[in-house]
């Protein structure tokens, strides 16, 4: 089957949905299709807990938190796209209100804020700790407002068509049947989220397998800072399921087993609220020396919300308390939460301009999948939600621009060429279980790729991925029918998953230094002078190839970062 | 640390045959419903399907019917279902397409009817404003907002079950949502589909879709305030015009 529309959208999570609404803006003429695998309420964004960040008060500035985002990122960020990001985001918490999000408010009514890690300045607007939630649901229901924009839910994107430098659609597995369907778009947006598939320990849902980043790397878009990856510091065990930087914002406490508040030997003057590299690092260490408590599941920190009292957990951090009384079995009202820091965010990803546009014309990404960068080396809290709104936007504004002024070009031999890779993946029927591989990657991701790393670990980590590689060409696939195949589609994630570690691992070991997240023991120092520079992973015929470019710095030049 | 063998007993459809499958499951304290389906597929059978994003109960993916009451995969603790037998079928109400996954296009589509966003008279885009809204403006609806579109309480809704165009619990908790927010502008619009042949008065007052909804959003009370207001609303205008 062959659908025709000027603009496909890849992924319906905050930064899809933003686009999808933003493009229907530009013009009600436009076929707007959005794709996902999932419902788009199921995304992942649904996920995100404590906030987004926006300059709303006159005390605070737009100065400031691009000056804190830059800090934060380790000054791996591009000053200039921080600067738009800012000054964008207040208009976009405005529309959310004006489209029915349920902002939690001051006894005013207006828009109320709270404390985050590494903000200087109470800038984040929330709605209680489900805020992710709220927000891809107001725009998931501001979506059926417009008539042009069709939803294609439960489709599976396996490939990209791009010929001539230029994006001619897409080809994506309606789940329900199984058919391959070819997608003939104008443009194309990626807006498929991160990676933290890859780690075992992760905050992340089950679908969040880098699909739109190792799908443009293998058609020719460079991946940009892979070797950053988020830990967050609060991971519930043993599920990994988020407890939100906000339990720290709302005052919480993170304890040893020495009954001791150790962030004051790490961050005397931010505290528990340090950025999440410095918190995770500080975790990890009390970890490694003993001072972690014991349990079945392995040490862990105490996240100590008891001070607070029932009432203002139960206004501020309503899921917090169910999730943990439901997962862990604890009431954070009657004592700590147990945590470990855990894979959070993937700061790395496609490669794009400030303008959401990629190498390829006519392909852009927004969200977690791309790496504009704002992020640099390290993610501040609410920062990310905040992205996916800014540059959902932008992506969906410069794409219904560019499918204006363009006429269709179908490509016609690519819907046959795909199906007969699918074929052919369906028909394997070798000795190797893609779920065996997924749990062995997992594992050499959490030991190899964790918070400390070092040469001997990541090259034990590169060989593993080799071997899991060859081993992947001779997996099985025992379900070989059509109809909703989550073997098939499992088998093809776990393919992508592989692809996109490689260049995670060589990335890491590339860069012989440490910067925001990527810290490595034998390379302790950041180094400014060699390394102040983007990493960007090509996909070739022979291998992957690395180049660098430069930060964009145009307002703060990088000094020393302490909290 | 405590462990028990439990049967999962499966209730399969593959598009044509309806068929049970056994397996057992080591079941450890604290291990979920959902984590025992992912014990299925990555060590005895790799073909079975369901779906399953967030595991935190939030995203609405995996409710099914655990021993006969539909919950949130997720969410269920093995253990706490004190059964060492444990029956899992796809939820009722709904096409079942393979497995444990279930048609829920229709459901959206419903859902959809209700004008589910906030209805503006002025609509500014390009510049918004903020609106003002009192805390306890906004604990009117606050607890309507938290459906996750799980589906739990449309599965046991015997209205839903007898006539197809009943546009469900989930719908009207939905609609009663955006009438109870005070930024909302667009009562009329919305009460004439409540009030509709669709709407409220299809309801049987069973009252299980309360009971069974995993975020505590109870449907059948917006139901009851949404009569109220149809009552009202079609008094007015059918004395007012």
């Amino acid at each position: 089957m062959r659908i025709r529309s000027d603009i496909v959208i890849v992924g319906a999570g905050l930064a899809g949905l933003r686009a999808a609404i933003s493009a229907a803006e530009v013009s009600n003429q436009l076929s707007i299709a959005i794709i996902s695998k999932t419902y788009p309420i199921r995304c992942h964004s649904v996920c995100a807990e404590g906030g987004t960040a926006a300059v709303l008060s006159e005390e605070d500035s737009f100065d400031l938190h691009a000056w804190d985002t830059v800090k934060g990122s380790d000054f791996l960020a591009d000053q200039p796209a921080v600067e738009l990001f800012v000054r964008e985001m207040p208009n976009e918490i405005l529309r959310l209100d004006n489209w029915g999000c349920p902002w939690s408010r001051t006894d005013d009514g207006r828009i109320a804020q709270r404390p985050f890690g590494g903000h200087s300045f109470n800038r984040t607007v929330f709605a209680a700790d489900r805020t992710g939630f709220h927000e891809v649901h107001t725009l998931y229901e501001r979506m059926l407002m417009y008539p042009n924009i069709t939803r294609f839910e439960e489709y599976f994107v396996t490939n990209l068509a791009i010929e001539d430098n230029e994006v001619k659609g897409l080809t994506a597995i309606e789940l329900k049947t199984g058919e391959l369907v070819l997608f003939e778009a104008k443009a194309v947006i990626l807006a498929t989220g991160g990676a933290g598939r890859l780690f075992g320990f992760t905050t992340y849902s089950h679908q969040v397998t880098g699909d739109g980043m190792a799908i443009a790397f293998r058609a020719g878009v460079p991946l940009k800072d892979m070797e950053f990856f988020q830990f967050h510091p609060t991971g519930l065990i043993p599920s990994g399921i988020l407890m939100t930087e906000a339990c720290r914002g709302e005052g919480g406490y993170l304890i040893n087993r020495n009954e001791e508040r150790f962030m004051k030997n790490y961050a005397p003057e931010r505290m528990e609220l340090a950025p999440r590299d410095v918190v995770a690092r500080s975790m990890w260490r009390e970890i490694i020396e003993g001072r972690g408590f014991d349990s079945p599941y392995g040490p862990y920190i105490a996240l100590d919300l008891t001070h607070l009292g029932e009432d203002k957990i139960d206004e501020r951090l309503p899921l917090i308390r169910s999730a943990s009384i439901k997962f862990a079995g604890v009431d954070p009202v009657e004592e700590p939460i147990p945590v470990r820091p855990v894979a959070h965010y993937t700061m790395g990803g496609v490669h794009t301009n400030m303008n959401c546009e990629t190498n390829i014309r006519g392909l852009y990404a927004a969200g977690e999948v791309a790496c504009v960068s704002i992020h640099g080396a390290n993610r501040l809290g609410s920062n990310s939600t905040a992205e996916c709104l800014v540059f959902g936007r932008i992506a969906g504004e410069k794409a219904a621009e560019y499918a204006l002024k363009k006429n269709y070009y179908p490509s016609t031999d690519f819907l046959k060429e795909e199906e007969s890779k699918i074929n052919s993946l369906l028909k394997e029927s070798g000795d190797e279980s893609p779920y065996q591989i997924k749990s062995e990657l997992n594992k050499t991701m959490d030991e190899n790729l964790w918070i400390f790393r070092n040469e001997e670990g990541m090259m034990d980590a590169l060989r593993k991925i080799n071997e899991l590689k060859e081993r992947y060409a001779n997996i099985s696939i025992t379900d070989k029918s059509r109809r909703f195949n989550t073997d098939l589609t499992f088998a093809i994630e776990v393919g992508f998953m592989l692809d996109l570690a490689e260049v995670v691992v060589l990335g890491a070991l590339k860069r012989k230094e440490s910067r925001g997240a990527h810290f490595r023991t034998d390379y302790p120092e950041r180094d400014d002078e060699n390394w102040l520079k983007h990493t960007l992973a090509h996909y070739t015929k022979d291998g992957i190839e690395f180049s660098y470019i430069p930060v964009e710095i145009t307002k703060w030049e990088p000094v020393e970062r302490k909290y | 640390m405590e462990e028990m063998e439990v049967i999962f007993r499966i209730k399969r459809f593959d598009g044509e045959r309806e068929y049970w499958s056994n397996f057992v499951i080591p079941a450890k304290k604290g291990m979920t419903v959902l984590e025992g389906l992912f014990y299925v597929k990555e060590n005895y059978d790799s073909s079975l399907a369901f779906r399953a994003s967030c595991r935190m109960g939030i995203c609405g993916s995996c409710a099914i019917k655990i021993n006969g009451k539909p919950k949130l995969a997720c969410e269920t603790q093995i253990l706490h279902l004190n059964s060492n037998k444990i029956k899992v079928e796809p939820l009722d109400n709904f096409k079942v397409i393979k497995d444990l996954i279930t048609e829920f296009e229709g459901f959206f589509v419903k859902h959809s009817r209700v004008k589910p966003y906030l209805i503006r008279k002025e609509d500014n885009y390009a510049e918004p404003v903020e609106l003002i809204q009192k805390p306890s403006q906004l604990s009117k609806y606050y607890d309507y907002s938290l459906c996750i579109k799980c589906g739990a309480c449309y599965s046991v809704c015997p209205a839903s079950s007898s006539r197809d165009d009943y546009l469900g619990p989930a719908a009207m908790a939905s609609a009663y949502r955006f009438i109870a927010d005070s930024r909302d502008e667009g009562y009329k619009e919305r009460m004439e589909i409540v009030c509709g042949d669709c709407g409220v008065w299809r309801c049987h007052f069973a009252g299980e879709c309360s009971e069974v909804c995993p975020k505590g959003v109870e449907p059948a009370k917006a139901i009851q305030k949404l009569r109220f207001k149809s009552a009202l609303y079609m008094l007015r205008k059918l004395f007012m015009g």
